[in-house]
């Protein structure tokens, strides 16, 4: 396969077609209702951790069922909805997710970031900034950002009550004593309205700027870990850092094969069996968009 | 190459074509109906009704089918269906001293009130391939006669109950008030995690997982001197009392399996030494998943017995966290998902680690 091929070009808006053996976006009302108050009181409480009645969906734990059930409570008939993975449309997972919602709702489906209401991702922050009508949805593999530090979720849980988190300051210490840099890249931890410590799911920490002050209401479910949490419209987010040793994003001396941004996150892709490689945007609506020049560069 | 996984939807509808060939085989041979299935893989089906939590042998086999015969493929297609159906309320408590016995074995005692009844049991078979099932027309055994002399209609007591008669059992008494139970299938699980919500959990619980954690307290991680105090494999009565009716009705027989394993206990300062309990119960027969339940359902009492914690099988975090298939096979099967933007950004990380430290050694 050509890796040049990997940027289909998008669909617009489709309308899609809702298959009646199920209720709107699968979800009964009920258990909407009670998915509806654990994201009011996430919303209330910017970063905490809000426990909820995650339900067993007809897809596998680890694989989305959390952003699922979340974007099933918020959706309604007039949303259109945009699916990523690692930051495109067209990665299975996304289109599997994508036509879980165009059968249990019949909402309409976009590839393009500026035309949806409903974003759900996995692992990306669309490159084209959000707007104050959009929401976002994270899948969150695991929300407890303290986990590899403390297992134990009861002592996670009081860490979090007295806003302890001497813990993760000294690992980033120890990295930077270690390697002279925060040995990590993606999850990367961040302080939520000055108050909750919040893994910020695993998007890499090239995107963790986008977070802050984002016009978009940003929400994160958690299916086999039973937790959402979300961050509300132009809330302050902080990734970690110490005064001497600032946050810094990735950067790339390439730029993208396809589109010329050398603004965006780049995937690597190996185009031969002699270590060939070319860098191309990770979010394909970006880059449509650029090669098509509704973006100047 | 990481590019193949963007495939898309046909790659998806071509996968459900090439899976259901798979699962249907060879055209030629007769395609399994469920009553075969329900019938003659019994085992299978009353694993999947157990970890499934839904008592339809039906489902059961139609899970088993679809799933070719993967057990866990098969409980997630019963928990997905699950989900969905709505709760009509709570049956009383199933009385399990009323049990119709058709196996009932106690390793505590030679003999006792109700007897030993081996009833059918893989245990004391001589493994030995039978070629005989290999060409099919099995002769039958007398099975009227052997299911006649293997039944006990009437109610025999439980073995805890007989030594509870000499105190020598703790109590673990109903609360009258018959409180709603919790439900871990719409409410999540919470640390610390009351006993009944412990065996809801291990009740649902990975079998192999509660095998390994079970085996685990007899090779001295958290040792507690286990007697398989009885072990019952029957039919019960499940009863429902309306509101509006006032007096229960039956609503089904059931089978179930049930463990109580008796374990030693020092005593504390304030309890005289005697016997602590586990316990385990399956739908169907399992008895490999009640005995693994009912230990590990006693080495989790360790804290309330005042017992040292030092053994992941007296962890109610570990334990409990870890022993959901679907969760764990859920999440340890995404890593087939794609990582790409998450292993790029740690591949300029090691990239950069590796040029300071050339850097480093070239200064």
């Amino acid at each position: 396969m050509n890796p040049l091929d990997m940027q289909t070009s998008s669909i617009a808006v489709t309308p899609g077609t809702r298959d009646d053996g199920y209720n709107f976006a699968y979800l009964d009302e009920r258990t909407k209702r009670m998915i509806r108050r654990a994201i009011l009181k996430a919303v209330a409480i910017p970063g905490y951790q809000v426990a909820f009645g995650s339900r067993e969906m007809p897809l596998p734990y680890g694989w989305g069922t959390g952003g699922i059930q979340v974007t099933a409570a918020v959706i309604g008939p007039q949303d259109v909805l945009k699916v990523i993975d690692q930051g495109a449309d067209d990665t299975v997972n996304a289109v599997n997710i994508r036509r879980f919602f165009q059968r249990t709702t019949g909402v309409a489906v976009t590839e393009r970031t500026r035309e949806a209401t409903l974003i759900q991702t996995r692992h990306r922050i669309p490159e084209t900034p959000l707007a104050k009508h959009q929401i976002i949805v994270y899948q969150v593999p695991q929300p407890e950002p303290l986990q590899r530090l403390e297992p134990r979720a009861f002592e996670t849980r009081r860490m979090h009550g007295l806003a302890e988190y001497g813990l993760m300051h000294v690992k980033l210490y120890e990295d930077i004593a270690r390697f002279g840099h925060v040995a990590t890249t993606y999850d990367y931890p961040v302080m939520v309205n000055d108050r909750y410590l919040m893994a910020p799911s695993p998007i890499p920490k090239f995107d963790n700027p986008k977070m802050h002050m984002n016009p978009a209401l940003q929400l994160f479910g958690a299916g086999r870990e039973k937790r959402i949490y979300a961050i509300p419209p132009f809330t302050k987010v902080q990734s970690l850092a110490f005064d001497d040793h600032p946050f810094a994003v990735q950067k790339w001396s390439a730029s993208c094969e396809l589109c010329g941004a050398a603004d965006s996150f780049l995937d690597e892709v190996v185009v031969d069996d002699r270590g060939g490689r070319i860098h191309a945007c990770s979010d394909s609506d970006y880059c449509r968009e650029r090669r098509e020049g509704s973006v100047q560069p | 190459m990481y590019v193949a996984v963007k495939g898309g939807e046909r790659a998806i509808l071509g996968s459900y074509a090439l899976i259901g060939e798979q699962r249907r085989g060879d055209p030629g041979v007769p395609e399994l109906s469920l009553e075969q299935i329900k019938q003659q893989l019994r085992l299978a089906v009353d694993r999947v009704m157990t970890e499934g939590s839904v008592y339809d042998r039906d489902l059961a086999a139609l899970a088993l089918k679809q799933a070719s015969g993967d057990t866990v493929e098969a409980i997630f297609l019963l928990r997905a269906y699950r989900t969905t159906l709505p709760r009509f309320g709570y049956t009383r408590a199933v009385d399990t001293a009323g049990m119709r016995l058709w196996r009932r074995i106690s390793a505590t005692f030679k003999d006792l009130p109700g007897g030993q009844l081996l009833g059918p049991t893989y245990d004391y078979t001589q493994r030995l391939l039978d070629f005989s099932l290999e060409a099919g027309g099995e002769t039958l055994p007398p099975a009227a006669q052997a299911r006649a002399e293997a039944t006990v209609a009437e109610a025999v007591p439980r073995v805890v109950d007989l030594l509870d008669s000499e105190g020598l059992i703790e109590k673990s008494a109903m609360d009258p008030s018959d409180p709603e139970p919790a439900d871990l299938t719409r409410q999540p699980l919470d640390f610390p995690a009351s006993r009944e919500t412990r065996l809801q959990n291990l009740a649902r619980g990975d079998e192999g997982f509660l095998l390994a954690m079970g085996y685990s307290t007899q090779r001295g991680y958290a040792h507690s001197h286990p007697f398989a105090g009885e072990i019952r494999y029957g039919e019960v009565e499940v009863l429902i009392e309306p509101e509006e009716l006032g007096f229960p009705i039956s609503i089904a027989d059931i089978s179930v399996t049930e463990c109580q394993m008796v374990n030693q206990f020092a005593g504390s300062k304030t309890e005289p030494p005697k016997f602590t309990a586990g316990y385990g119960l399956t739908f169907g027969h399992c008895e490999r998943k009640a005995m693994a339940m009912a230990l590990v359902d006693r080495s989790l009492r360790a804290e309330e017995l005042g017992e040292r914690i030092e053994s992941p099988a007296q962890m109610p975090e570990f334990v409990l966290s870890h022993s959901d298939n679907l969760e764990a096979s859920g999440f340890v099967q995404h890593l087939k998902l794609p990582h790409y933007v998450d292993f790029q950004a740690e591949l300029e990380l090691v990239r950069k680690m590796r040029a300071e430290r050339a850097t480093d050694a070239a200064a």
